[in-house]
């Protein structure tokens, strides 16, 4: 059904139809927007068959399964396809604001286009080398977003993002190619079926490269060296983008591989899993301790909390895999809510670094009011969704007398309480360092507002009417293991 | 002849691999290209090695006997496209970078995330 690749057609030709345009760069975000509606609206009908139908498939050339290349519209996959929509459309709307938009080149809006095509593709993908080339699609489009500002810090950024990245898509590449020999399979379904005919001392190494590929995607310690090298280099709202996907491509898979196609996997890939989540949580958390600059303190969170995800993967049960869907789906409205907010409060004061601004609760109370609403979100304060996202991790960790994680996952939560609380008491509470500083008189702020409001409006709302979403993600996750929901 | 061919890729990742090492920014791109290249190799030989006969099913019959697998040769082709891609992307940037920064050694590049000062505050940036 034509449905399962729209999240892949609509993007790709909106990318094509500005790149034709950009010479005008009115008729280019005019397509644009139209472009990011149509995604929108296809990927709600999407989701909508998907809760119907159970999985929505599309192979090419409808040629018979394993050799078909198939892309398979789940659960699991078509939500993060709505929150690729609904972050795309956000951050195209953000345009028509004047918070932190520049550099304006003509390239932003096909790349960012081309962005959500790879990630949607990938999210859908139920082949592995298409898997790979999604991959590759994304990585390319995220280092042209990189790139466009063209300074040296920029510059820098963009060739550390480049490598670290490369060897992960080259171990993803080798993974492909050794189960390929192993399996001689490149569909999941089937190369599932194979994998589990086959010896454990032989499976471990490959599925074992396989999550390593995907760790680094996901930037889990210690394999994040990327993401702070050049997070913080890029626009607040591009960074929103960024921080709603790119890491929840590697997640996905990996919740697609351990928690579907390869289980039950070996134990000791999930214990190695285990730990790594933890050292994730704890070094994303106090690397965002040591910084001032907003979104330094923001990349590191997100390490953080891809280790709270890889954690609920960790526990390796059904239940678990719902819970990391729901973090999740939590995340990227969240994260990329902090960035937006972040991106308003370098509108008012003009810097990213907390030593620089203050005064901020005074002058623009709504603003902080906002910020604060993401920030014990992010920290899991009830009832917002970061609260139902940990309190599902914790208890299914408890649930398998995991009592460590659950305790190093609470201590994080604390932790993270204490970042998001030097940035309210440094950005809102304290008077401005410059006691002349007066906010921006002449600002055109309502599409960013509006923008903001969305997100801040999604996650009140996960938070107040969550039994909806679990319900959802525990089908997800039933789905994914092959149970019918 | 599979010994041959593994023992090649082998050196080629090696090769690879020391390159990717080196402070010159130059070399560690080459370096990851030509691991690139190693991986692309093994993506070849994963379908089996040893069949020179086309996938063609000839008149008369039906099924294929004993011919090359097309499916890895499909895949490799990709995998050289992205990977020549990205390699002339790599190369854009790192002149780019080399002209901006005045330096090729990659231990200098710290411009993003310049060394730390302070053990308690990291140093305050100019601009954004």
């Amino acid at each position: 059904m034509i449905l399962a690749i729209l999240p892949l057609l609509v993007p790709l030709t909106t990318a094509l139809l500005c790149v034709i345009t950009q010479s005008s760069a009115r008729v280019q975000r005019v397509i644009s927007v139209c472009g990011s509606f149509v995604l929108l609206v296809s990927a709600m009908a999407l989701l909508w068959q998907v809760s119907v139908e159970d999985t929505v498939t599309l192979t090419a050339g409808n040629w018979p399964l394993p050799f078909g290349i198939e892309f398979t519209a789940d659960r699991l996959g078509s939500a993060l396809v709505l929150i690729a929509a609904i972050m795309v459309t956000i951050t195209v709307l953000w345009q028509a604001s004047d918070a932190d938009i520049a550099p304006s080149t003509p390239g932003l809006h096909p790349l960012l286009h081309g962005l959500t095509a790879g990630a949607g593709a990938a999210f859908l993908a139920a082949d592995l080398f298409n898997l790979y080339v999604w991959f590759e699609v994304a990585l390319i489009c995220s280092l042209g977003l990189l790139v466009q500002g063209g300074t040296l810090r920029q510059l820098d950024a963009a060739l550390k993002y480049f490598a670290m990245n490369l060897v992960g898509t080259l171990l993803l590449l080798t993974a492909v190619a050794l189960l390929y020999a192993a399996t001689g399979q490149l569909n999941f379904t089937a190369i599932g079926e194979a994998a589990a005919r086959l010896e454990t001392p032989l499976m471990l190494p490959l599925i074992g490269l396989l999550v390593l590929a995907f760790l680094i995607k996901a930037a889990a310690f210690p394999f994040f060296a990327w993401l702070p090298a050049s997070y913080h280099t890029l626009p607040g709202p591009v960074l929103a983008l960024f921080s709603a996907l790119l890491s929840k491509i590697g997640i996905c898979a990996l919740i697609r591989t351990l928690g579907g196609t390869f289980q039950p996997a070996p134990e000791l890939l999930f214990t190695m899993l285990g730990w790594i989540a933890l050292l994730s949580m704890l070094t994303g958390v106090l690397g965002a301790a040591y910084h001032w600059d907003m979104r330094r303190i923001l990349a590191f969170h997100s390490i953080s909390q891809v280790g709270y995800m890889l954690l609920a993967i960790a526990l390796a049960s059904r239940a678990g895999n719902a819970a990391a869907i729901f973090f999740a789906l939590h995340h990227s409205l969240v994260k990329a809510g902090l960035f937006l907010a972040a991106a308003l409060i370098y509108r008012q004061t003009g810097h990213y670094d907390l030593r620089r601004i203050g005064g901020l609760y005074a002058a623009k109370p709504f603003l902080a009011t906002l910020f604060l609403l993401f920030a014990l979100s992010l920290v899991g304060i009830p009832p917002l969704s970061g609260f139902w996202g940990k309190y599902l991790i914790v208890r299914e960790s408890l649930v398998q007398g995991e009592y460590l994680w659950a305790g190093v996952a609470l201590f994080v939560g604390a932790l993270t309480f204490y970042s998001m609380l030097k940035i309210w008491l440094e950005a809102f509470w304290k008077p401005h360092p410059d006691q002349s500083w007066q906010p921006p008189v002449a600002t055109r702020l309502t599409p960013a507002y509006a923008s903001v409001g969305v997100l801040a409006f999604l996650t009140l709302w996960m938070g107040l009417f969550p039994e909806k979403i679990v319900v959802f993600v525990t089908n997800a996750a039933n789905s994914l293991h092959g149970v019918s929901p | 002849m599979i010994w041959a061919v593994a023992l090649a890729i082998g050196m080629v990742i090696t090769a690879g691999t020391y390159l990717a090492l080196s402070r010159d920014l130059l070399r560690c791109l080459i370096g990851l290209a030509v691991l690139g290249n190693g991986i692309n190799l093994l993506l070849f030989t994963a379908g089996r090695l040893g069949s020179r006969v086309p996938p063609i099913i000839v008149e008369q019959e039906t099924i294929l006997q004993n011919a090359a697998n097309a499916l890895p040769q499909a895949l490799v082709l990709t995998a050289i496209v992205i990977s020549f891609a990205l390699l002339c992307f790599s190369l854009v940037l790192a002149v780019r970078l080399v002209q901006v920064a005045g330096s090729d050694d990659v231990t200098t590049l710290r411009s993003a995330e310049p060394p730390a000062t302070d053990a308690v505050k990291p140093a305050l940036e100019d601009g954004p």
